[in-house]
């Protein structure tokens, strides 16, 4: 059977990256005795797939990792199981048994909700709260963003503008335009200042980074970016019900996404 | 939120920076301030081959099973983060707590390879702690080193206010009961170093005096204190199945060089390959039972999550019960996803059955460890393995489906000549050779031999260790020579040659046999900045040759003459149960190219009997 976990990844384990978080998942499903199906082949591998890697250094609250289960095994309980053989800094928050139909979380991501916020003794342009929702009107305002994308063979100035679903200083705002909660964080926000919410485009052929977002930011008001002070969460990562064929929507686009959650896409069990 | 030692911008900045945040399944989490002991294990290595090592998953465990100690880890920073700790003044911390090592009690180093002897400088420095034992002070933890090259201690004697001769599960205990009594008082270093003097094992190097003849060999080696004993006996573990075995091993997050379940079925070995410094430290054998194994396998297995275990020891065929321990490792987790590795396995009808049930045959290779090419070579080193076996063994195996094969041979055994190296490459093709026997629809495409050679090095405490080592020169020629050989076989094509670095090789040998006034090399080596001398891209050979040149001595003093039959060797104060008689004996043995059968067939009187254990008790069935 289909399954996926949410799981959130703060502290320490910031520094590890992706194919390492897969290690360490394979692990400790055999430490909690839990019969992930495993394919074909001489050298078996666990069935495992993650919607989008974290960079190494940001921290999340809604990773996703979908498995496939063996029938046999029985998803009652899954989450203290898990839980039980995890490490303080990664641990699971939801588990969905998914339709049969249901695609790869990879395959369906299309945005992502991220919090920005100022690391300890670090001093940042977006600290002061009324020149902060100023520039943020300005931000706004703006019909073009325009950024230099850079990729493996080419840089190429890109417009995200309309890959900006919603930027805010204010969590309220935000909750109100995503209907999420945002009230308690894997990040704790008494250390890290929040700065910026943002919802973006995500998925495999337009990925907005939000430090993308934060540099033109930075652009746009003369300022040097510095990647240290900003300590980048991940909120959230939504599939599009509109894109049952994998096409692209954006807000604004024709036919406009329709964000749902991945822990709520195509899920089976209540 | 776990505390880091290294800022976030640091942490970014380097290559794997999980190599230094800790945090690791199974890590023990104790508040320091509770415990009387803070010890810190390191293994001076960088973190992904440290955290490979059984022994200090086994001494941390039983460390940590006392209330009273907090036992924690470091491991070398690699040479990325190395630059920015000293640009920045961030003293080196343990990865549990994240604390300076300085403020330890215990800094543990285990000294696995000689050439890691600079690394053991740089873990010092970075902590703080000054590197000559004389020079430290109350503030400073106690330096202590244990493992292989404590077995000649000389060379580092400076660097270290203890060593550990022994295995670590004997005496340790007593050490730190000492401690916590001097701790109270913490009077001067010197008066709890008199104390460890006096527990079996402990050598305390400052209690010692060396004096030199004109000739540069050691005259006169004697304790300068009433504690020091004159004779350190090694520390042996009797008890195999009744000791400290952890059950929850660390799992690292990022891939290190181990990344799998070891399971050390015995320790010591019978067969006596005059070579092999282990075969003679570890002696007498002691098997571990099988019910304890079985045991450990599955907690470990249930505790780690890892998808594979692997079978440790110097001849894992020499496990008496290995065919049912195995086939039970198969039975029981083979299905769940577990891979089974026996490495140092003889290749026989069993080991092919395992290894076609546990691995995939196209992409598995064989390997032997023949060590010589020729007959003559391996009666010389005693290595029991016949040309028919090899052959056998290989042929049996293409018969199963395989087709590529390791070939582990040395370069510069004593008294070689250049016939026998030839022998390598004749070896080489013969095995090649054999694959062909087999009628074409019966091959699985071509045959694939890879070939290595190192560089001999003899060793304290091995029948060899009143043998020159080859020269860099020579060594280079038999390469080249060998080379020559491996290309004019007939299945040339088949077979691909590789071989050892020959000046880090050199420098091994002569850290392996070195004396005290070494350490002044070493010293300046590192302060010229030689760090990670086992890495290839760090090995400046060049800034070596200065250091000793510097200090009046002679490279080839150290490895190039064969010592005179009642020279006085700097390990010789160290008793490891095999006599120096023994050693003796076998070396004239090794010169009449006359072999000595293994402990289970005949007893050869090593002097191991003396420990009262293992093979030297067993019944015998003969």
């Amino acid at each position: 059977m289909k399954a996926r976990l949410k799981f959130s990844k703060t502290g320490s384990m910031r520094f590890i990256g992706h194919l390492d978080v897969m290690r360490y998942f394979q692990k400790a499903f055999r430490r909690a005795n839990i019969a992930v199906s495993y394919s074909q082949g001489y050298s078996p591998h666990q069935l495992m797939s993650f919607a989008s890697p974290l960079g190494i250094g940001l921290s999340s609250d809604a990773e996703y990792l979908d498995i496939v289960l063996d029938d046999t095994e029985n998803t009652e309980n899954f989450l203290p199981r898990i839980n039980a053989v995890m490490n303080e800094e990664i641990t699971v928050t939801d588990f969905s048994v998914l339709t049969e139909e249901a695609k790869p979380s990879m395959a369906v991501l299309a945005g992502c909700d991220y919090l920005i916020a100022l690391k300890p003794d670090k001093e940042s342009f977006l600290t002061d709260a009324k020149e902060r929702s100023q520039l943020l009107e300005r931000f706004q305002a703006r019909d073009t963003v325009e950024i230099l994308k850079k990729t493996k063979r080419s840089e190429k100035l890109t417009d995200i503008r309309e890959n900006i679903y919603c930027i805010t200083d204010e969590c309220r705002t935000f909750e109100t335009f995503t209907g999420r909660n945002y009230q308690k964080l894997a990040l704790d926000t008494t250390e890290y200042t929040p700065l910026l919410y943002c919802q973006l485009t995500a998925g495999s052929i337009v990925n907005i980074k939000p430090e993308l977002v934060l540099e033109a930011l930075c652009q746009q008001e003369g300022k040097e970016y510095n990647p240290f002070a900003y300590q980048i969460h991940r909120l959230e990562m939504y599939a599009d019900a509109n894109a049952k064929k994998g096409e692209i929507h954006t807000l604004h686009s024709e036919i406009p996404c329709k964000l749902v959650s991945l822990a709520e896409y195509e899920r089976k069990n209540g | 939120m776990r505390k880091l030692a290294l800022s976030d911008e640091i942490l970014l900045s380097i290559e794997k920076p999980a190599r230094y945040i800790g945090g690791e399944i199974n890590m023990v989490k104790k508040n320091p301030s509770e415990v009387d002991i803070r010890f810190c294990m390191c293994f001076p290595d960088v973190y992904e081959i440290g955290m490979s090592h059984l022994g200090i998953q086994i001494l941390y465990d039983m460390f940590n099973l006392r209330d009273d100690i907090y036992c924690e880890r470091v491991y070398s920073p690699w040479v990325d983060l190395d630059a920015i700790m000293r640009e920045q003044n961030i003293p080196l911390f343990a990865l549990e707590s994240q604390d300076p090592v300085k403020s330890f009690d215990f800094l543990g180093i285990t000294l696995q390879y000689e050439m890691c002897y600079t690394n053991i400088l740089q873990i010092l420095d970075l902590s703080g702690i000054p590197l000559k034992a004389v020079e430290r002070t109350l503030e400073d933890p106690f330096v202590i080193g244990g493992g292989p090259c404590s077995y000649n201690p000389e060379p580092i004697a400076d660097f270290f206010d203890l060593f550990y001769i022994g295995e670590g599960e004997t005496v340790y205990d007593d050490l730190m009961d000492a401690y916590k009594v001097w701790k109270k008082n913490k009077t001067t270093r010197q008066d709890f170093l008199k104390m460890a003097a006096q527990i079996p094992g402990i050598y305390v190097p400052q209690f010692y005096q060396a004096e030199y003849n004109e000739d540069g060999t050691l005259a006169k080696f004697y304790p300068t204190v009433p504690e020091a004993p004159e004779t350190v006996i090694k520390q042996v573990e009797k008890d195999m199945s009744d000791t400290f075995y952890p059950e929850k091993p660390l799992v690292p997050y990022i891939k290190v060089t181990q990344d799998r379940v070891v399971l050390e079925i015995q320790r010591g070995c019978i067969r006596g390959c005059r070579f092999c410094q282990a075969g003679m430290l570890y002696r007498p054998i002691r098997p571990r039972n099988l019910e304890f194994l079985k045991q450990r396998a599955k907690v470990m297995l249930e505790s780690t999550g890892h998808d594979e275990i692997s079978l440790s020891s110097l001849s894992s065929s020499d496990y008496k019960e290995l065919p049912e321990l195995v086939y039970w490792l198969i039975d029981e987790f083979h299905d769940k996803g577990v891979n089974i590795s026996l490495p140092s396995l003889r290749i026989d009808a069993f080991a092919l059955d395992v290894m076609s049930k546990v691995q995939d045959i196209r992409k598995s290779s064989l390997t032997f460890a023949p060590e010589a090419g020729s007959q003559r070579m391996r009666n010389v080193i005693n290595k029991g393995l016949t040309e028919e076996v090899i052959l056998k063994g290989a042929k049996d195996a293409f018969v199963g489906g395989w087709n590529r094969v390791k070939l582990y041979f040395m370069l510069g055994l004593p008294g070689e000549t250049y016939d026998d190296i030839e022998q390598i490459a004749v070896l080489s093709d013969k095995i090649a050779r054999e694959y062909y026997t087999l009628p074409k629809e019966e091959r699985n495409g071509k045959v694939n031999i890879v070939t290595s050679t190192s560089i001999f090095v003899p060793k304290p405490f091995t029948p060899f260790q009143w043998s020159p080592m080859v020269s860099k020169e020579e060594a280079q020629e038999k390469r080249y020579f060998l080379l020559d050989k491996v290309k004019s076989q007939l299945n040339a094509k088949s077979i691909k040659y590789n071989c050892h670095d020959a000046d880090v090789s050199e420098l091994e040998g002569i850290f392996a046999r070195g004396d005290r006034r070494l350490c002044d090399v070493i010293l300046q080596a590192y302060q010229s900045g030689c760090i990670y001398d086992s890495w290839s891209e760090y090995f400046h050979y060049d800034k070596w040759v200065q250091a000793f040149k510097d200090h009046n001595l002679d490279m080839d003093f150290y490895i190039k003459r064969e010592r005179s039959e009642d020279e006085k060797f700097p390990w010789d104060f160290i008793d490891i149960g095999v006599s120096k008689d023994f050693l003796l004996r076998e070396y004239h043995q090794a010169k009449n190219e006359t072999v000595t059968p293994n402990c289970r067939a005949k007893c050869a009187g090593c002097g191991a009997a003396k420990f009262g254990c293992g093979v030297c008790v067993e019944e015998r069935s003969i």
